[in-house]
């Protein structure tokens, strides 16, 4: 069996099922709420919730089962008296030592180290902030990609829509930037290089080879082999490289799977056919994955964290969810893919756990 | 002190009360007292920077109130999500 959290415009769904059947909505939570992002603790077993509402702030919540009561967590907040205020929670990741993470608008990184009750602000990327010009992305400032090293929980990675992506060894003292290589079609070539507003939309480590990143790009897919400190570009073959969510299997460190939209301009599946797209050879070639996906007068959109997977190998679990309520999976690794849920609110974030 | 009224979800942070006294000269030193009896309530009405949410409307004797609205005693300050949608 395996458990869907969904984060939609509406609220919170929890769906069962086994791959190649619709999964069934077990409970729903924070009914009628913008939830951002749902996930598991690995760690603790709990379901941690962000949720946005538009009267009294973003908050996270966290429970042992997702169909009784929440808690609200603590700490969730930026420091009193400043210029800012906290604006959202893009997402939750748990770090190698038991510790979770929650990176947020604006541009803000917290750290929990008791399963997610209370939260302590990341100072020292929160000063880089404050002393350096990050320019927001359409989504406001995000920092929407936390990447955790393998058995090293003090390396860590992080990225910002738009300010690009960030490195730590030290458990979040110091940071910084890793964006050699990357090119934003965006802006003038000469622009300085700490002025560069990069919007990276979603970025993932190979757990088996931690050296190895991929970055999904506002226009450009990139492959960085030296632990993000530079980035080399593997979209050409891809009928676009402007998408947003980004998805590895952890058995393969040069496998990735993309969702391409036509472009920035128009940020819909191309000529109304959905497909994802996949290389096992690090993004030399990509393979369009689409049976059992619609094919024709499929206009969707697939937000950043609205695409995740469970398991590895040929049994790799794929799911990934749409603004127009559809959640599609695949049991196959992409091979063939089935719907899971149609008609839910529009879909912000999906994870899945076996 | 002036009477602080809550409704929603708000009334179960701050005690389970729809209305108390509360000590504070503006509006802003009232809902920081309020935050002061009823931890819980922190976050909820103002943000980090003192500001109150955008979606919050505080009337003050039936009258429209900001942070630096003058609160006397025996004043009625009432906290209310705003009329929004449409948009998501």
């Amino acid at each position: 069996m395996t458990e869907l959290l969904l984060g939609t415009k509406k609220g919170l769904f929890a769906l069962e099922g086994e791959p190649g059947s619709e999964f069934e909505v077990t409970s729903r939570a924070f009914a009628g709420e913008p939830v951002d992002f749902a996930m598991r603790d690995p760690a603790s077993g709990r379901a941690i919730a962000t949720v946005t509402s538009p009267f009294y702030g973003p908050k996270i919540w966290y429970t042992d089962d997702p169909a009784g009561e929440w808690t609200q967590a603590e700490g969730v907040a930026l420091p009193e008296g400043g210029e800012h205020a906290l604006e959202r929670i893009w997402v939750i990741v748990a770090g190698e030592d038991g510790s979770l993470y929650a990176g947020g608008d604006p541009g803000v990184l917290f750290e929990s180290r008791d399963g997610g009750a209370t939260w302590e602000l990341n100072r020292a990327l929160w000063q880089h902030r404050l002393d350096e010009h990050w320019q927001p992305g359409g989504g406001g400032l995000c920092l929407h990609s936390i990447v955790p090293w393998p058995g090293e929980p003090d390396r860590l990675a992080i990225a910002v829509s738009a300010a690009g992506v960030w490195l730590t060894e030290d458990h979040g003292a110091t940071w910084r930037r890793g964006n050699r290589g990357i090119v934003p079609r965006y802006l003038p070539e000469e622009t300085k290089e700490e002025d560069v507003a990069l919007c990276v939309h979603r970025m993932e480590r190979a757990k088996r080879d931690p050296q190895r990143m991929f970055i999904q790009f506002h226009g450009g897919v990139y492959r960085s082999d030296d632990a993000g400190q530079s980035w080399n570009q593997i979209g050409s073959g891809l009928p676009s490289d402007f998408g947003f969510p980004l998805a590895l299997d952890p058995s393969d460190p040069d496998s990735a799977y993309v969702i391409p939209l036509t472009g920035d301009f128009d940020r819909v599946t191309p000529d109304g056919c959905v497909r994802v797209y996949e290389t096992r050879d690090a993004g030399t070639t990509w393979t369009p994955r689409g049976e059992g996906l619609p094919a024709a007068q499929a206009y969707l959109t697939v937000l950043r964290r609205a695409f995740d997977r469970a398991g590895e190998g040929s049994s790799l679990q794929l799911y990934f969810g749409a603004t127009s309520g559809d959640v599609f999976g695949s049991g196959d690794a992409g091979c063939s893919w089935f719907t899971a849920a149609t008609r839910l609110p529009p879909v912000f974030s999906v994870t899945a756990s076996p | 002190m002036a009477v602080v009224c809550v409704h929603g979800p708000l009334r179960g942070l701050a005690g389970g009360r729809a209305e108390q006294e509360v000590a504070g000269a503006t509006v802003h030193e009232l809902l920081r007292g309020l935050e002061d009896l009823h931890p819980s309530v922190a976050g909820w009405i103002l943000d980090e920077r003192g500001v109150i949410r955008r979606h919050i409307n505080v009337f003050v004797n039936g009258e429209r109130g900001r942070e630096e609205t003058a609160v006397a005693a025996g004043d009625r300050v009432e906290v209310l999500p705003a009329i929004t949608g449409g948009a998501r």
